[in-house]
């Protein structure tokens, strides 16, 4: 995907998406913290997933997008709207802001926030500066995922099935 | 002139987009006439019958009418979201059409393919992402309605829609596992070809279990007769779109007509060869198919607009007569006949899905809810596992047999 140039100006089409969904994501994540109803935080979360897998979809990796769109955005998330429904949550209430979050707790975020801007100006830009032209093909992903690496996905799966047993039998009603 | 020969990427796609959204509404419509006239058929009625002749000009009237109708939101109602919905639910309905492909990508515009608006790679992966998104406008009208009714039928889809959507999603597997690829174009190219001479290489013959889930699953998916337990008017007065009128409930009404064309679609893609033909290529008098059948359309109707029509009908149905006739003169044309055999055969087989969809309508009683899930989890999905792994052992036992 090259710069579409439109009279003098240059436009690049793919670096447009690429802040408009970032911003998206970004914004989506705030307003999820902000938001009192449960079913808007939902929402918020949903376009967070929805901007992500956009990104990745930038990025070149087809298959990580539409996954990442459905398991998140269509099966993981429609259990939450769902459960939210069900439950008819109302608005949350604000607890008094507790003395620990104040102290603790915004001093770790900084913290983060140094760490992560500290490994990111250390990280090496790839020279062209661009998203790389060919992404991962789904047959490449698979080839990987059922060659190279088929114990850890194998192992990957009989864990879920456990889980997944785990809260069957959490789930039953005691006899 | 100069800026079309430098983007035609950019042009050709507008252009496409712009034909298909009108050719979608277009269908749209006339597709309540078409429901409402065979199943008015079935049961031994006439149907719409007064605006125009034939009722031709009802959909025109109905949308007019919801246009105009007033909008009424109920005040408990949650605004953001109750408009949301709506818009929600139509726009990826018409998102997913984007994908399918009409005819063959070798017919081709300023280089780009005419028929198809997005050849994605990974288009099935694609269509079910946009598929999995389609129960939040279902689920978040429910809610936001403030309704019982609107909340328990809103429930009910979604419940619904998630159980069936493993279904779906595994009958299709059997068909990926033969055609080896996710890329639409690349799965119908994989069914060319026939088997002694007359029998096209469709899915639908190794994969007769797997359709059947698939049209099951994709009847529940879309909330059609026997699975239209969201909007069970006897129990639910009309399920989640009960607070919706005027135009938001056409849109509702539109995203599932749209939603019907979609699935059809993918059933033709995945099991009936797409754009291809039943017929061996030897045949070559099928080229003159399209045209024919149009003229006999025209010739119908000009029996018709003389023999039944008067005062306006007897104009407006001269007009749809000179229009068969025209458009069927036009592809008796062979250099047109060759283009158009694709678009053709798809849209006959999408035709025939539509018109299965509206004679089970007519046809057949609701599930209960209990026996809808039952249904789902407990016959079809055990079903369409082994249907897949059976496809996969006999798919490993050919490899080995032929390495």
């Amino acid at each position: 995907m090259a710069g579409l140039e439109l009279g003098e100006a240059r436009m690049n089409i793919p670096l447009i998406v690429f802040f408009a969904c970032a911003l998206l994501a970004v914004a989506g994540a705030v307003t999820l913290i902000l938001v009192r109803e449960p079913i808007y935080s939902a929402l918020a979360l949903i376009v967070v997933m929805v901007a992500i897998a956009i990104l990745y979809l930038l990025l070149g990796s087809e298959f990580i997008a539409a996954v990442q769109i459905i398991v998140y955005g269509g099966a993981i998330m429609v259990l939450f709207v769902f459960v939210i429904m069900l439950l008819n949550a109302g608005a949350e209430e604000r607890t008094s802001y507790s003395k620990l979050a104040t102290y603790v707790g915004l001093p770790l975020a900084f913290f983060l926030l140094l760490e992560i801007a500290h490994w990111l100006a250390r990280a090496r830009v790839p020279a062209a500066g661009g998203p790389p032209a060919e992404g991962v093909s789904s047959r490449a992903l698979a080839t990987q995922l059922f060659r190279q690496y088929l114990f850890p996905f194998e192992a990957t799966s009989i864990l879920i099935l456990v889980a997944v047993l785990g809260a069957l039998v959490l789930a039953r009603k005691s006899e | 002139m100069e800026f079309i020969a430098q983007h035609p990427v950019l042009v050709v796609s507008l252009g496409k987009i712009i034909v298909l959204l009108f050719v979608l509404m277009t269908a749209l419509a006339y597709l309540t006439w078409f429901e409402r006239k065979v199943v008015a058929h079935i049961q031994s009625r006439w149907g719409p019958y007064y605006v125009g002749p034939h009722g031709l000009l009802q959909p025109l009237a109905d949308g007019v009418k919801f246009l105009f109708k007033e909008d009424v939101t109920p005040p408990t109602a949650d605004r953001f979201v109750y408009v949301l919905a709506p818009l929600l639910a139509l726009s990826l309905a018409m998102t997913a059409i984007a994908l399918i492909p009409f005819g063959p990508p070798d017919v081709r515009l300023l280089g780009q393919p005419v028929f198809v608006v997005s050849n994605v790679d990974i288009g099935l992966l694609f269509l079910f992402a946009i598929t999995s998104i389609g129960v939040y406008g279902v689920a978040l009208a429910g809610w936001s309605s403030n309704s019982k009714y609107a909340l328990l039928g809103g429930l009910r889809s979604s419940a619904q829609m998630i159980s069936y959507e493993v279904s779906l999603t595994l009958s299709v597997v059997g068909v990926l596992l033969l055609a080896g690829t996710l890329n639409f174009n690349g799965i119908i190219e994989g069914q060319r070809g026939y088997w002694w001479h007359v029998l096209p290489r469709w899915h639908v013959f190794p994969q007769l279990i797997g359709f059947c889930c698939y049209i099951t699953s994709a009847f529940a998916e879309t909330n059609r007769v026997p699975f239209d337990l969201p909007e069970a008017e006897t129990e639910l007065v009309a399920g989640f779109h009960t607070e919706y009128s005027s135009f938001k409930f056409a849109m509702f009404f539109m995203a599932e007509y749209a939603n019907m064309i979609t699935v059809s679609c993918l059933a033709t893609i995945l099991f009936f060869g797409g754009w291809l033909s039943p017929f061996p290529t030897e045949w070559t008098w099928q080229l003159y198919l399209p045209g024919a059948v149009l003229v006999a359309i025209g010739i119908y109707s000009a029996f018709d607009t003389v023999a039944q029509m008067r005062g306006i009908k007897r104009l407006q149905m001269s007009v749809v007569t000179l229009l068969a006739l025209g458009l069927g003169s036009l592809c008796l044309v062979p250099l047109v006949a060759v283009k158009i055999q694709g678009p053709f055969w798809f849209l006959s087989k999408v035709f025939l899905f539509l018109f299965f969809y509206v004679w089970l309508r007519g046809t057949l009683p609701r599930f209960r809810y209990d026996q809808l899930m039952a249904f789902g989890w407990k016959l079809l999905l055990p079903v369409s596992l082994v249907n897949l792994a059976a496809t996969a052992a006999w798919l490993a036992w050919s490899w080995v047999r032929h390495a």
